[in-house]
């Protein structure tokens, strides 16, 4: 794990080309995850790969019930039954320690308990999308902060231990008086926030967001993400951002998975996934918000509903719904894998020999010039 | 699909509409406060707002969570009784309560689609009995059911009649739940949030069915929303609320295009918009205000990045700022009128004709 060279710039500078050499920090290789056992066994998540680099925001789409919660639950194990991991091996890569050139990987699916405490929370945070089922309501946030800190900071002092909470709060755009108050005295997106200081108080590596901003009015979601992209490119974590919402995640992140029926559809940059997407399903829900500029086009979104994992279709299992859907996608099931020079990956059939893409499906790669969501940041 | 033909169209000006909300008012008794100062306290959740819907448009109403939303179209369904103003069906004030036949053209479609099914019947059943109910089933039920399920496109209709809702998918479930409230020939759908809990990829199905009514059937129809994209989308006007309060109207993409008031500006430079050429930067900042005791004056003031004096003191006036668009904003009135009070003013409306607070005349 020592590709990066020592002269190679820090993690948290946030620079998409580098964002994309940046050496991995969460690897997700063949995860599988079922709901049940048996014939009665759901398969929520088949064999997803995920890499995500350090000081990325890696986003992954997808509609309700594709699995996103699952994958990235199972992911830190703390998937709730009946849900079983049945096959995968989750690498945390911890920031090297000093003197040696890189840390010591941990596999999180096999890692015993004592190892996943410390992992979880120090070095991977989550955020839920709904705050209230995460903060205590009994007790204070400051008693929260307090209790967090005196775990896996034994050496700072009550007073320190309490600045550092003031601190948090004023780092998410809340003010240290807030310490004082119980989360029921707090708005949503107060809520959200001071979940966000929460999982940043350990200075951890990942922070797994999963619709932290859902449920909130459009503009705090927005103060809440500017703040959180901008401790991003202060402290240099790297971020999986999960959301429904694609048309948030293209502004926002800097590499786009989507996730269908259980499986990974298509990878990409933001930008080129945004204006080139090579799979028919994210061309389809590309066309499922309207825009705001321009003018007013009928569009169609996609036919059909999502599936129902218990009777998944054969093959591919877009293809009911796919409008280019071919003989073959009935019958076999397309895995991602890379389909161009410049590493794109893609999940259909479309792109093996022998098909011919849509030139819907064929649109020039912006590539790097596509003005992506990292390099918007870096211009301002 | 005529949403383009819409947007041309000038807004009709002097149509009486179909269903009109007159300063409309509602209020709520809350408990407030703890311990030795607690007690009941009036939470003004609408305050003096004025909508109406002509038949063949669609009006979105939209704004932050707690805006007064639902609470307006519960008024124009008449599922609860305003505290102040009144609503008018075809220009004529509505009596007390909620009289059959007012129920029956006014018709409302709710968020979560299984709130308007029974979920121990099945489809059938659900659309048969607003039929009975009100005396419209005609010769043929089952052809009137099947009719129904056509017109939300659930084809072919033999296949859904005999499910029950559960065995419907969501989008399937909203399509029932509308094909209900068409049942009873409605003139006005109050849809709120019809498509919030949807998944994303069947959003515009239910949108363009919206449309479709509109257009072919010529129902007046209010479409709730937080979602200002498909405000934009599927609405011929947009109505902006912020705190209980009306502050802007306008024809869609006009008021996405040109918002007058600071607040829809504000809300435009939130929204999530991949083909944003540069990072947004947010024109505000700042949560929604108490409805016990809401801001003095202008309610939007301790957000706004253009309050002035008068706006923390004084309630600007609705002033027109181009065809069909009105704002609630003093950066709209000449400076020399904006005086707390001033006849003129609330009279005129104000003449200024500038549309962004940017454009508005120097003080
Ligand atoms: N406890 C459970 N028992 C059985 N099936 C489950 C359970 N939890 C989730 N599932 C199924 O697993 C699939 C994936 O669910 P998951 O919550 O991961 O989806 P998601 O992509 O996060 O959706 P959302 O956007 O709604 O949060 C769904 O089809 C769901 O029905
Ligand atoms: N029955 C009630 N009793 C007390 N307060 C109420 C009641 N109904 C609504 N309110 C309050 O009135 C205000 C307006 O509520 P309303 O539901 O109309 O907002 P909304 O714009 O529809 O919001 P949302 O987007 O969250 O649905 C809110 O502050 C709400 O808490
Ligand atoms: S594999 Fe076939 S059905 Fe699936 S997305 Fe590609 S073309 Fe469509
Ligand atoms: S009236 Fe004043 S505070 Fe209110 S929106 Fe206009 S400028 Fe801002
Ligand atoms: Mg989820
Ligand atoms: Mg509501």
């Amino acid at each position: 794990m020592s590709e990066m060279s020592p002269s190679a710039p820090a993690p948290s500078t946030p620079s998409h080309s580098f964002t994309r050499q940046a050496e991995p920090v969460l690897e997700i290789r063949g995860l599988n995850v079922d709901y049940g056992f048996g014939t009665e066994a759901v398969h929520a998540v088949v064999d997803c790969d995920l890499v995500l680099r350090r000081g990325q925001v890696l986003g992954l789409a997808g509609e309700s019930g594709s699995g996103k919660s699952t994958l990235s639950m199972a992911a830190i194990r703390l998937l709730r039954s009946p849900g079983v991991i049945t096959g995968g091996e989750v690498l945390f890569h911890p920031r090297p320690v000093e003197g040696e050139s890189s840390g010591a990987t941990i596999d999180l699916l096999r890692a015993d308990e004592a190892a996943l405490r410390r992992v979880r929370w120090s070095e991977i945070s989550v955020v839920f999308q709904s705050a209230l089922n995460a903060l205590n309501p009994v007790i204070t946030i400051g008693a929260q902060f307090d209790d967090l800190l005196k775990v896996h900071r034994p050496h700072l002092s009550s007073a320190q231990r309490w600045d550092r909470g003031v601190e948090l709060l004023e780092m998410v755009g809340m003010t240290g008086d807030r310490l004082r108050s119980y989360s029921h005295e707090l708005s949503g997106g107060m809520r959200q926030r001071a979940m966000i200081a929460m999982a940043l108080a350990l200075e951890p590596q990942v922070m797994i967001l999963d619709e932290p901003t859902t449920a909130l009015d459009v503009v705090t979601q927005r103060e809440i993400l500017e703040e959180l992209m901008g401790l991003r490119d202060r402290l240099g974590f790297a971020a999986l951002f999960i959301t429904h919402d694609l048309s948030l995640l293209v502004e926002l992140a800097d590499e786009i998975v989507v996730m269908y029926a259980g499986r990974l559809m298509e990878r990409a940059p933001a930008a080129s996934l945004f204006r080139a997407p090579r799979v028919p399903y994210t061309y389809g829900l590309l066309h499922c918000f309207p825009p705001m500029h321009g003018e007013r086009k009928p569009m169609e979104g996609i036919p059909g509903s999502p599936p129902d994992l218990r009777a998944l279709p054969s093959g591919c299992s877009f293809h009911p719904r796919c409008p280019w859907a071919m003989e073959r996608c009935r019958k076999e099931t397309p895995v991602l894998t890379r389909i161009d020079a410049s590493g794109r990956e893609a999940a259909c059939w479309l792109h093996s020999d022998g098909a011919t893409v849509p030139t819907e499906l064929a649109v020039a790669d912006p590539g790097d010039r596509g003005l992506s969501a990292a390099t918007r940041r870096v211009a301002r | 699909m005529s949403i383009t033909a819409q947007q041309a169209a000038t807004p009709p000006v002097s149509v009486t509409p179909v269903l009109e909300g007159r300063g409309l008012t509602k209020y709520f008794s809350v408990k407030h406060g703890r311990g030795l100062f607690a007690g009941t306290a009036r939470l003004f959740a609408v305050d003096d707002v004025t909508i109406a819907l002509a038949a063949g448009t669609v009006t979105a109403l939209v704004g932050e969570s707690g805006s007064g939303k639902t609470t307006v179209a519960r008024m124009l369904a008449k599922i609860i009784n305003p505290d102040g103003g009144e609503v008018r069906l075809d220009g004529k004030p509505v009596p007390h309560g909620r009289p059959r036949s007012y129920a029956r053209q006014v018709q409302m479609v709710f968020q979560d689609p299984f709130a308007s099914l029974n979920p121990i019947h099945r489809i059938s059943y659900n659309l048969v009995r607003p039929l009975t109910i009100h005396h419209l089933g005609g010769d043929d039920v089952n052809e009137a059911v099947e009719e129904l399920l056509r017109r939300v496109a659930l084809e072919p209709p033999q296949q859904f009649t005999r499910k029950f809702p559960h065995e419907l998918s969501g989008g399937q479930r909203q399509r029932v739940a509308i094909a209900r409230a068409l049942s009873v020939r409605p003139r006005v759908l109050l849809a709120d949030e019809p498509v919030s809990m949807l998944d994303v990829s069947i959003r515009l199905g239910i949108l363009n069915l919206l449309a479709d009514l509109r257009d072919r059937d010529r129902l007046a129809i209010l479409y709730v929303t937080h979602d200002i994209a498909s405000a934009r989308y599927l609405a011929d006007t947009i109505v902006v609320m912020y705190a209980g309060q009306v502050v802007e109207t306008a024809p869609s993409t006009r008021l996405t295009d040109y918002p007058a008031h600071p607040y829809t500006q504000l809300l435009l430079s939130a929204a999530p918009d991949p083909d944003r050429a540069e990072p947004p930067s947010l024109a505000g900042s700042g949560a929604p205000p108490s409805l016990i005791t809401p801001p003095s004056g202008c309610r939007f003031h301790p957000r706004c990045p253009h309050a002035m004096a008068i706006c923390s003191t004084t309630a600007p006036p609705s002033v027109t700022v181009g065809p069909g668009h009105a704002s609630n904003c003093w950066l709209h009135v000449d400076s020399s009128r904006r005086v707390p009070d001033n006849p003129e003013v609330v009279a005129a409306k104000a003449s200024s004709t500038s549309m962004r607070p940017s454009a508005a005349p120097p003080k």
